[in-house]
This record gives structure tokens, C-alpha cells and sequence, in this order.
């Protein structure tokens, strides 16, 4: 029988700490919809899409209301489109984007990911297409996420893609410089790219999948924040246990969401993807759990150290709350959805190398950080490599969503609006790196991509 | 069995649990357990209902409820109990 103390402590981690479901997303195949005809192609991926997804968001909303958690986000991804519209005769996407588009806003989700490539080993056709109408798709379109893979642990990193990625997303921020560059908010650039993230801007739905799936990412930094607290000053042990504990909690409220929904929907389940994401609402940051932990503000020494112990710990607590876990699982460090990690760039504690060597142990990579218009698009390529090779030798997904802000210099503010938050314009460093980008070719896989 | 638990929380006033309770009668929801405490002068109620009768739907309840409890002026919650089973029982 459920006691009053314990009904109490679950609607207190929802009303007081933020817990949510941050978001459902339904995974779609469009495999079944190649064509070589523009207009064949388009009616057959909105009537699947639209009828598909056509429960999804009153199902999240009653969901919602019946166990009384909040649902933040209901979204939709597709299999990659450079593979579904390979087949079309045409010589850009941008007209695929704005069908995406149309068919999200039909069925009221916010974001639709999947306008990605994957081009880590090289390109096709159909890819070369795909990245070359990013920036035109980005910014005529309003929910569609695009995202590219430029590498893997098996295959290395395919520079041509790297080099390419930095004037894709220097062209992204020129077509979006009216809205302080936002199209760039809505792309990016993965080393060993997941086939499950139900996280935008990267969500795809892998080719591995099946024809259509329900993955749940739950989210909580605000009651593990709160959790740590209770624990200040007490060792190590304590620490983890008490990141752990409830790290279950939070996953086990995701798997309930998660099964409910693909039994109401009448689609399978696939992943509960573990990670800490967090808002720019005070409280729900994770800078703040790293300060509770003990240090003044994230990037200060002992980041690093601190930000490996939350990471592994929410895993080793969600890992047993359901058996199907995928996607990144982690904690995700954005600069501009982060209250607190703002504020550590404001007052100097926070620099973009610190955050480059945060993403070795956390779960994706450089996220939302906004950078000077003035950056070239080699600079922006070599922080793309920098962030790749982290992954590829570590055999962990990292990805780069820098936005190069047209107009704004170091220091200035910029504001996305919503959940995307608003952030500082940060430094980058300098020096060049054009002839090491200009290189072209293959980064080969490290020595321990042979396993078998 | 469709069970819910409802909480109620805020400030302690006469007339709580009868308004809970006969809205509740009203629409056919049966009491299955009830605990209560006040601390401070703030009310804190759990129900266990059993809601296989109810002539509203569950989300109708919810919202109803809130309603109930915005009139005077405490909060009040309607939820699956499976939230709490699968949070705090492995």
C-alpha cells in the first residue's frame, strides 16, 4: 500500500524540483515511401507521418493528466531523409524539409528530427543533396532538426564532412542572421550518432529500427540537485548512492510513461533514454548539481571529475529501473538551455576548452554554445574535429551544436526563446587550423576499432 | 480495479474532506483508504479511491478535482496510483 510519506515525496519531485518527462518522442520509418517522384514521394511520407503520429500529442496530454507528471515535449523522428529520398530525381531537399515541417505543425509536435546524414565512413548522392540544403531547409522551415554524422569508431572521421560542416554552418547562421542565428540551434554535427536519441536537435530514426517506435527521455536535474543537498559535505560513496537512488526514480517514472504510451498508441516501446537535460528554469540546471556537489561554479577545477560521477551514477541508478535503455543516457551539458552553466560563462568560470574537455566524460558534447559571427568556418571545422576525435578514440557519441551568432561579438547576450534558452556570446580561440582542415580525406579508425 | 490516489495539500480550513468526499460520492468514486496529517497548520490528505465506477472519466476527474480544491483554495491531485507503485516499489 502506497503511504502518505511516499505519495507526498512524488508529487513534491514534480511540483518543487521540476521532474518531467522531458519528452516522447515517436520514432517513423520512411523507408516505405522511396520514390523517384517529387509529388509521389511527398503525399506518401505526410499521409504516414500525419496518420501515424496522428494520436501522439492527446495521448502524451492524457497521460499527463493522468499521472500527473509533466510531459514537456511530444516530437516525431524519421528515418534519415538523405537515405528515404535517395531516390528522388531532384538536386535539393529543401521542398522535403518543408513537407516535414507541414506534417509536424499538422500533428502538433514541436520538433521533427531526421533531415540527416550519415556520412561517416563517405558520401552518396542522396547525402551530398541532404547537406547542401541544410542551411535553405533550416531556415524556411520552423520545427525540422537537421543533424550530419561525420564520424565513427569503426570508420574514423570523414574530413571532407568536417571541412564541409563548417560552411554549412556559417551558411546556416547567414540565412537566419534576423533571428540571431537560430537555425543553427536546430543542427548538429554527431561522432557515432545514435540510432534511438529521443532528443532533438539529433533524434533520427535509425535504419536498424523497426517501422515505428516510442522512446522516452526523462529528465530530473532539478530533484537530483535537490537530492545532493541533503547529502552536502558527506563523502563520495554518498554521493554516487544518493545520484543512484535517484536516478531510479526518475527512470522508473519514464518507463511507466513510456509503456503506457506505446500500449495506448498501439506501438512497440523502445528505449527510456536516462539523461539529465536542463532548462533555463532556475533549479532544473546542471551547473547548479555540480555546484551542490562542491565546487563555485561549473568549469572550475574538479568539473570534470564532478561531472563523471553524475554521469555514470544517474546510468548505474536508471540501468535498473528499465530494461531498455538507449539513446545518449547521460547528463547533457548545454550552455544556453542551462541557467547555471550561463551564469559560470558570464563570470568567467567557463570557457569553451573546459567544455571541451567536459563532453569526454558526459553525455554528448559542445551544446547550444553560442560563438562570434565572426568565426570562420575552418575555425568552426576544427572544433568539429576536435570534439569528433574525442569520441571516436573513447567510443562515445559526442556532437557539436555551436552557433555562430552574425552580428554578435564575445560578451554580447543572445536569446532563442522557449527551451532553447538564451546564452552569452563566448570566446573561441584564434589561431588558425585552415591547412589542417583543408587537408581533406579520412581520419582512419583508431587501433582498438578492431574488436573482433 | 482502477485505482487513483488523491492528495490534498494546503492550508488547514473546516470543510476539506466533506467537499473531497462528496464530490467523490457524487461521481460514484469509492474510498478505499484515507490517510491524513497536519503539520504546522498545513493539511496533507492521501486517498486511495477505486474509480471502476466512476461516471466521468479519469481525466475529467483530474481536472474537476482541481477545480474543487482552486474554490477553496487548497491543491488538490488526482493520479494513477501507478506512478507511486512503480517510483517507490521494485
Amino acid at each position: 500500500m502506497i503511504s502518505l510519506v511516499e505519495a507526498q515525496e512524488t508529487n513534491k519531485m514534480i511540483r518543487e524540483m521540476n521532474l518531467d518527462v522531458r519528452t516522447i518522442t515517436m520514432g517513423i520509418s520512411l523507408m516505405d515511401c522511396a520514390h523517384s517522384d517529387l509529388r509521389v514521394f511527398s503525399r506518401k511520407v505526410y499521409d504516414k507521418i500525419t496518420k501515424t503520429a496522428e494520436k501522439l500529442v492527446k495521448t502524451g496530454e492524457d497521460l499527463e493528466k493522468q499521472f500527473g507528471v509533466p510531459i514537456v515535449n511530444k516530437r516525431i523522428s524519421v528515418t534519415p531523409i538523405s537515405i528515404a529520398a535517395g531516390g528522388l530525381k531532384t538536386d535539393t531537399y529543401v521542398p522535403v524539409a518543408e513537407l516535414l515541417d507541414k506534417a509536424a505543425k499538422e500533428v502538433g509536435v514541436n520538433f521533427i528530427g531526421g533531415f540527416s546524414a550519415l556520412v561517416h565512413k563517405g558520401f552518396t548522392k542522396g547525402d551530398r543533396i541532404l547537406i547542401d540544403s541544410i542551411p535553405e531547409a533550416l531556415s524556411v522551415t520552423e520545427r525540422v532538426c537537421a543533424s550530419v554524422n561525420v564520424g565513427s569508431s569503426r570508420s574514423g572521421i570523414n574530413m571532407d564532412a568536417v571541412k564541409l560542416m563548417g560552411d554549412i554552418i556559417v551558411q546556416t547562421a547567414e540565412r537566419t542572421r534576423d533571428r540571431d542565428s537560430i537555425g543553427c540551434a536546430k543542427l548538429v554535427v554527431f561522432c557515432n550518432s545514435v540510432e534511438d536519441n529521443p532528443f532533438m536537435a539529433g533524434a533520427y530514426h535509425g535504419v536498424g529500427e523497426q517501422e515505428c517506435v516510442i522512446n522516452v527521455g526523462v529528465s530530473g536535474p532539478g530533484v537530483v540537485k535537490r537530492a545532493l543537498e541533503e547529502v552536502r559535505g558527506r563523502e563520495f560513496e554518498v554521493l554516487c548512492e544518493t545520484i543512484k537512488r535517484t536516478a531510479f526514480k526518475i527512470t522508473r517514472v519514464g518507463q511507466l510513461v513510456a509503456q503506457e504510451a506505446s500500449k495506448r498508441l498501439g506501438v512497440p516501446f523502445g528505449i527510456i533514454d536516462l539523461s539529465l537535460a536542463p532548462t533555463p528554469e532556475i533549479g532544473d540546471s546542471i551547473a547548479e548539481i555540480l555546484q551542490v556537489m562542491g565546487l563555485e561554479h561549473a568549469g572550475a577545477p574538479g568539473t570534470t571529475a564532478a561531472l563523471a560521477i553524475l554521469n555514470d551514477n544517474v546510468k548505474k541508478g536508471g540501468i535498473m529501473a528499465s530494461s531498455y535503455v538507449g539513446g545518449l543516457s547521460g547528463a547533457f551539458i548545454p550552455v544556453s538551455e542551462d541557467h547555471g552553466m550561463i551564469e559560470a560563462v558570464q563570470r568567467g568560470a567557463l570557457t569553451l576548452e573546459k567544455l571541451e574537455a567536459m563532453t569526454c566524460v558526459c553525455s554528448v558534447g559542445l551544446d547550444m554554445i553560442a560563438i562570434p559571427g565572426t568565426t570562420s568556418k575552418e575555425t568552426i571545422s576544427g572544433i568539429i574535429a576536435d570534439e569528433a576525435a574525442i569520441g571516436m578514440v573513447n567510443n562515445k557519441t559526442t556532437a557539436v551544436r555551436l552557433i555562430p551568432v552574425i552580428g554578435k561579438e564575445v560578451g554580447d547576450m543572445v536569446e532563442f526563446g522557449g527551451l532553447l534558452g538564451y546564452a552569452p556570446v563566448m570566446a573561441v580561440n584564434s589561431f588558425g587550423c585552415g591547412s589542417f582542415i583543408g587537408r581533406g580525406g579520412r581520419i582512419p579508425a583508431p587501433v582498438h576499432s578492431f574488436k573482433n | 480495479m482502477l485505482k487513483g490516489i488523491v492528495t490534498v495539500l494546503g492550508k488547514d480550513k473546516i470543510g476539506i474532506i466533506a467537499k473531497v468526499c462528496t464530490y467523490l460520492a457524487e461521481h460514484q468514486v469509492n474510498i478505499l483508504d484515507i490517510s491524513q496529517t497536519i503539520v504546522q497548520g498545513y493539511f496533507n490528505m492521501m486517498m486511495i479511491v477505486d474509480l471502476s465506477g466512476a461516471n466521468k472519466t479519469f481525466e475529467a476527474l483530474v481536472e474537476d478535482l482541481r477545480q474543487v480544491g482552486q474554490s477553496i483554495g487548497v491543491e488538490i491531485k488526482l493520479q494513477h496510483e501507478d506512478i507511486f507503485n512503480i517510483m517507490h516499489r521494485i
